[in-house]
């Protein structure tokens, strides 16, 4: 079983976004960086494959050299080696995203089994990639996965929609992109942490293309920020409580 | 011409789909919608009421459920036959993916989530990152406009007016059709109430010290009739189960009432909680950036206030 997962490095964004000066990027002076939510569930699942069926577990990610923390962080937890493709820092149009990402794959010797994505970036959510990817490598895609196993060379996932969860399943290779709550996603251990310092990864430099979606520039939303009616503090601000739920129709 | 995909459950109609109708109004009076299976043909006078003048119905019996990139292949036969300026979808995670399917198959770019969208030359787009937070303004390079309407960016607006129906039968590889529903499950709680359909949410964060701080809580909700959410801390800890999870990678909620207590509103939580009705915090930090977000607060530990309310709830009803 080999398996494939794709990141990307995010700035860990707080309670409040700052842009930079130009007004195309967020301002991430004083930001940590970290990969998108569900990719750590992602990376948590190519583990536990590759834990119960043996076989090896790839990271691929498109960014910046700085990319190269996160992916260290992400070998600690399980993975064998990984692949940056090294950009410009500039944020890629999903187009041209996808066509390096198929580049990539196609290079690698390991014909992998299943490559799995997170079901949408904390940052840019082009909600495109994955089924780009899976179109030009000619293989089922399955995505927004809640749970999922393998096994006799099929894939069988739930997807949930409302109340309910949907069934699919498809032959391997596939590809899946998977949400939070998959599984709980482990802490790196400390001997991982000191092997992931010597874990290969491969830097290839990937070349822009001119983009067809085109960012001009970003602004902030305009907060709906109400600031909130103070009732009170401690037991004694319940009262008050009670006659808003009575306002609002809560309590008759 | 804009094409709208309208998207529907088995015959069930998705209302964001109404809203991307409302926003191809705005675009062109010449404004056609699309269902994919026969059982969106009885959808016709709703979608007529939001301006569609014509319905095409693809009839393939694979639509009698969702198959995703056997959607993006009918719209792509659709789109060739019919050559719109535009094809939009509701910004949901179904619309996002046929689309998304369709410009996989036409190699073009698509632009999703739009709170804006200009139809020209090239297009330009207004769209959210961030889980909304913040906006992207951006140009489409190309002839066809592939976009999918954010949610609750427009008020679905009714015009009045009836669709025609026209069934086809799109040509599908069996590639097309290898990924699709093909059964169904009860989401983990069964018997209780789901926290799309609760009209009260008693959310509890780090705050709430563990799992046995919960038993307050869930008290407190059986008793509004409610249910209990969670924040992603809770859920990555372990102490609830992620069905309960409200944010940007749990679920997304719009109670009456969202109680949130001992959440300080990390920005994913927001996300997840915004389009409730009426939020009130329970918090020990007055400077939690919840209370940004929140209609009212009281500045306390929950772990007496929350019993407090409870005892003062059940007095109110005698």
């Amino acid at each position: 079983m080999d398996v494939l997962v794709c990141l990307k490095r995010v700035p860990i964004a707080g309670g409040t976004f700052l842009l930079t000066a130009d007004s195309r990027d967020i301002e991430t002076k004083h930001l940590g960086f970290g990969v998108s939510p569900h990719e750590e569930n992602a990376v948590e699942a190519g583990v536990q494959l590759v834990e119960q069926m043996g076989g090896s577990l790839t990271l691929l990610t498109l960014g910046p050299t700085d990319a190269e923390e996160q992916l260290r962080a992400q070998l600690a937890i399980g993975a064998s080696r990984a692949i940056l493709l090294e950009t410009d820092g500039q944020d890629w149009d999903p187009q041209a995203t996808a066509t390096a990402l198929v580049e990539a794959i196609n290079g690698e010797e390991t014909k992998f089994d299943l490559i799995i994505f997170g079901a949408e970036s904390a940052d840019s959510a082009g909600y495109q990639i994955h089924i780009r990817v899976a179109h030009a490598l000619n293989r089922p895609i399955i995505t927004n996965v809640k749970a999922m196993t393998v096994g006799d060379g099929v894939v069988k996932c739930e997807r949930v929609a409302g109340s309910e969860r949907e069934l699919y399943e498809a032959p391997l290779p596939a590809i899946v992109t998977v949400r939070d709550g998959l599984n709980i996603p482990r802490y790196p251990s400390v001997p991982g942490r000191i092997q992931a310092r010597k874990k290969p990864i491969d830097i290839k430099k990937a070349e822009p293309r001119v983009p067809k979606l085109e960012k001009l520039q970003l602004t902030v939303a305009p907060s709906n920020s109400k600031g909130a009616e103070i009732l009170g503090e401690g037991e004694a601000a319940v009262p008050a409580l009670v006659e808003v739920l009575k306002k609002i129709g809560i309590l008759a | 011409m804009i094409l709208v995909l309208v998207d529907h459950d088995r015959g069930v109609l998705d209302p964001l789909s109404l809203r991307a109708l409302t926003a191809a109004r705005k675009l062109s009076s010449d404004v056609q919608a699309v269902v994919m299976g026969r059982q969106g043909a009885i959808l016709a006078k709703e979608i007529g009421e939001y301006g569609a003048d014509t319905l095409f119905v693809a009839t393939n019996d694979v639509f009698a459920d969702y198959t995703p990139m056997a959607s993006g292949k009918a719209l792509l036969e659709l789109v060739t036959k019919i050559n719109p300026e535009a094809v939009l979808a509701a910004g949901s995670p179904r619309g996002n993916e046929q689309l998304a399917h369709l410009a996989a198959f036409m190699d073009l770019p698509m632009a999703a989530e739009c709170s804006s969208i200009k139809i020209g030359n090239p297009h330009e787009v207004t769209r959210a990152r961030w889980a909304a937070n913040i906006f992207e303004e951006a140009l489409v390079h190309s002839d066809l406009l592939i976009a999918t309407v954010l949610a609750f960016s427009v008020e679905p607006e009714q015009v009045g007016g009836t669709a025609e129906i026209k069934e086809f039968e799109a040509t599908l590889d069996a590639a097309d059709t290898l990924v699709r529903v093909i059964g169904r499950g009860n989401e983990s709680k069964i018997g209780g109430i789901s926290l799309t359909d609760a009209k009260v949410i008693v959310s509890g964060g780090r705050g709430v010290g563990g799992p046995e701080g919960f038993g307050i809580l869930e008290e407190l909700a059986d008793l509004l009739g409610g249910t209990v959410g969670c924040s992603r801390v809770v859920t990555s800890s372990g102490w609830r189960p992620h069905a309960e999870q409200v944010g940007q990678t749990g679920t997304k909620v719009a109670p009456d009432l969202y109680l949130a207590c001992g959440i300080s509103g990390a920005m994913q939580h927001i996300a997840g909680c915004k389009n409730s009705k009426t939020i009130v915090v329970i918090n020990t930090d007055p400077e939690a950036p919840i209370l940004n977000y929140a209609d009212y607060a009281i500045i306390g530990d929950l772990h007496k206030v929350i019993p407090a309310l409870t005892a003062a709830v059940r007095a109110a009803r005698g």
